[in-house]
């Protein structure tokens, strides 16, 4: 016998969204588009929802987007610094290394040339603030206009989706979990999909359809 | 199976290739009335399926070559489950199914409840008065089909060969050698309803039928 499963654990993040955005469970939102972009910036799959919520482009215009919003993105993460964990037992050695103080330029493009920036420094002198490995960069994750706005969700093997919505959508954390959902059941399940290749799955575009418009129409 | 005996199983411990558990008991140690709690994940399953398609997909020349090796993968499943489902029944009903009805009753309940948790949808004769040795088994939603797309061009195909497969097994097991095939009906007239309809069709062998006028007569 065979069970169905899915282990949706509620997101810390997902709940505080959902708590945060009670208010607006009125608003009418509305989901646009979705793009996904394999993990060497090529365009895999582009669904617009919803006429009339964004312009049409061409689908060598879509290709370029995808591939451009890859190069923003990587260089974005680029960006992140990586931030130092907090160890409750490093409080008492911070007088001797005034390297780990917080460090006021947090941000910078490049926190190695900063003369007293944690980031170099914590290897070579205090030993065990490093074990466990910190979170990759994340990137550029949401960009907004007057019009929409654009979710981005990297998948821990780098495939990326984009979701246009609206830009009173409300929970589109939850939005994106599910079509991630859908994406590891209906496109990774699929014997006869390749990977890194165009998603051509009717079962896919069948769930995502009925999906999407359900939120549309809500 | 005569050649993986549980003695030869524990005795060839230190031989490569397959791995024993390291109290001795494989799964022929197994008592065989373990009917609950033998629930399965259906993702592993998916993956594990998905994969046994994409070796069966390996050099073939067509989707009927492609359908065969699916079913020579499932017609030994059929041939055990049908000594185990038996096994199973209550003593005073665990004789072998003697007549065609009550072996399709068999593998659309007792068959189906433990492959997948449910009995299958409808058990059909067919119409044709040319063809009286054909039956049908309906399923809805195959389950081995829960995250399958077939591509366009191999419309044809329908990986549920695997489930007819076993059929095929039981039948032959219980000397009642047919044909069976697996056949997408979803894109007809309650194709709306149910994409994935898969008939099963049971072609038994002349000699079944003879029989079963005997038997009729008697």
């Amino acid at each position: 016998m065979v069970r169905p499963d899915r282990q949706l654990q509620p997101h810390s993040s997902l709940q505080s969204n959902i708590i945060g955005n009670v208010n607006h469970a009125t608003v009418i939102s509305t989901v646009f588009a979705l793009i996904i972009i394999n993990k060497a910036g090529g365009l895999i799959y582009n669904r617009t929802f919803h006429e009339g919520g964004l312009n049409k482009i061409s689908t060598n215009d879509y290709l370029v987007l995808a591939g451009t919003f890859h190069g923003v993105h990587a260089i974005t993460a680029r960006l992140n610094p990586l931030k130092p964990i907090t160890n409750p037992n490093r409080t008492s050695t911070t007088s001797t290394f005034p390297s780990s103080t917080p460090n006021p330029n947090t941000g910078t493009p490049n926190p190695s040339a900063t003369p007293n920036s944690s980031v170099p420094s914590v290897p070579s002198t205090s030993g065990g603030s490093y074990l466990t490995r910190p979170d990759p960069p994340a990137g550029l994750e949401v960009l907004e206009t007057e019009n929409f706005r654009m979710q981005c969700f990297t998948t821990l093997t780098g495939t990326k989706f984009l979701l246009f919505t609206d830009t009173t959508q409300a929970n589109v954390d939850l939005t994106m979990r599910r079509v991630y959902d859908m994406y590891a059941d209906y496109v990774m399940k699929n014997p006869f999909y390749q990977l890194e290749m165009p998603v051509r799955c009717d079962m896919f575009e069948r769930k995502l359809g009925s999906y999407i418009r359900e939120i549309n129409n809500r | 199976m005569s050649h993986l005996g549980p003695g030869k199983a524990v005795s060839s411990k230190e031989q490569t290739g397959l791995r024993y558990p390291s109290n001795g008991k494989t799964i022929y140690h197994r008592p065989l009335n373990r009917t609950k709690t033998a629930e399965l994940s259906q993702s592993s399953f998916a993956y594990l399926f998905s994969e046994m398609v994409t070796y069966a997909q390996r050099r073939v020349t067509g989707i009927q070559e492609l359908e065969k090796r699916l079913n020579l993968q499932g017609h030994p499943i059929g041939l055990k489950l049908l000594d185990l489902l038996l096994t199973r029944e209550p003593p005073r009903s665990q004789t072998r199914p003697l007549t065609i009805i009550a072996l399709l009753h068999f593998i659309k309940i007792n068959l189906w409840t433990h492959l997948f948790g449910r009995q299958a949808d409808r058990l059909e004769k067919s119409s044709n008065p040319d063809t009286p040795d054909e039956y049908m088994i309906i399923d809805n939603e195959p389950l081995v089909n829960a995250y399958i797309s077939v591509p366009r061009e191999m419309s044809q195909l329908n990986c549920a060969a695997f489930v007819a497969g076993m059929i095929e097994g039981v039948c032959d097991g219980a000397m009642f050698p047919a044909r069976v095939t697996a056949h997408s009906v979803g894109g007809k007239e309650e194709g709306e309803m149910w994409p994935g309809k898969t008939v099963f069709l049971v072609k038994f062998q002349p000699e079944v039928l003879e029989r079963e006028a005997l038997i009729g007569k008697g």
